[in-house]
């Protein structure tokens, strides 16, 4: 993966494989503290603690098209490189939480990447799913939710190629301002 | 493109949107949409495949050729990946591997426009993901 971003386009995969419905992403930069989180959190159909415990071997996968699974492995390895953490936590028929932490100022960390592309390629692409994502830079926040998106736009499909080509465009806008505040 | 900063503003908007579908709406041909679904599971997403759909969703509304852009999982060609499943109306699904953006926009021109087969079409025998479970 080259980005942050990637990552998060591949770990929200899993969260719909598992039959979420509502899926939260919650990126918080803290340049001052030195860190970067990322919250990844679900409410599909979990897993079971044995499951769980095997996940970030990146020899294990519940698929069967192929014998490897290497998203959270990867994920793992790059928050770890940076000198940050990595934790999953499960329930099974509860839901999921993925946790990544990563030194921010670190020479290892990757780039946040297009976030804007990747949240409107999956809301474009999962219609029928709710996201919330919450995006905070140095304390400064900015919410995009699909449920007032949809409100807003009053029966226009969310996933017209127009209305994810603006909205993508009117997140991409908010955290450069975001950015902008902390000069 | 008109500047939009918050859900407000894309609600002045509206009545666009909706000409733009009523449109569409009209000139559509019975046999409905194209499908174009991009492999996005891990293997996917390291080989470039968010650029190829970021290309694709704004070169076809570009374009004005009425598609819907989605997701799918790993078919298990990761050794060709990116790879896309094109379904045109009235057509069986084919897949692309090794799709850049040099080859989506082939894809568009020569394939969805005018129907002319292209080079890299992976299994001749393909059958989509869902069946195969």
């Amino acid at each position: 993966m080259k980005d942050l971003s990637l990552h998060i386009l591949d770990i929200v995969q899993n969260s719909l494989s598992a039959g979420a419905q509502n899926i939260i992403i919650t990126i918080d930069e803290d340049a001052v503290a030195d860190r970067l989180n990322i919250l990844i959190q679900d409410d599909g159909a979990g897993m079971a603690p044995d499951v769980l415990e095997r996940v970030t071997d990146p020899y294990y996968t519940s698929r069967t098209t192929r014998k490897v699974g290497l998203g959270l492995p990867l994920f793992r390895q790059n928050a770890e490189m940076s000198g940050g953490s990595f934790t999953i936590d499960s329930q099974p028929s509860k839901g999921t939480v993925v946790k990544a932490n990563f030194g921010y100022h670190h020479i290892d960390r990757q780039p946040l990447g297009d976030v804007p592309g990747v949240i409107m390629i999956l809301v474009g692409s999962n219609p029928e799913k709710e996201f919330y994502y919450k995006h905070r830079i140095n304390g400064k926040e900015y919410v995009f939710d699909t449920r007032e998106a949809r409100e807003a736009l009053d029966g226009i499909p969310i996933n017209e190629p127009s209305v994810i080509r603006y909205l993508k465009e009117m997140i991409r806008e908010n955290l450069q301002e975001l950015q902008e505040n902390k000069k | 493109m008109t500047k939009i900063k918050s859900l407000a503003d894309l609600k002045k908007m509206k009545s666009d949107l909706q000409s733009k579908i009523a449109l569409r709406e009209k000139s559509d041909t019975p046999e409905g949409r194209t499908l174009i679904k991009v492999a996005m599971a891990t293997c996917g997403i390291a080989s470039g495949s968010k650029q190829v759909m970021d290309f694709l969703v704004e070169e076809l509304d570009k374009r004005n050729v009425d598609a819907i852009v989605t997701q799918t999982g790993c078919m298990g060609y990761c050794y060709a990946e990116p790879t896309i499943e094109v379904t045109v109306p009235g057509k069986d699904p084919v897949v692309f591997g090794y799709v850049d953006t040099k080859k989506a926009d082939d894809i568009i021109e020569k394939y969805i426009k005018n129907g002319e087969l292209l080079e890299g079409i992976i299994p001749v025998n393909y059958e989509t993901i869902e069946k195969n479970k």
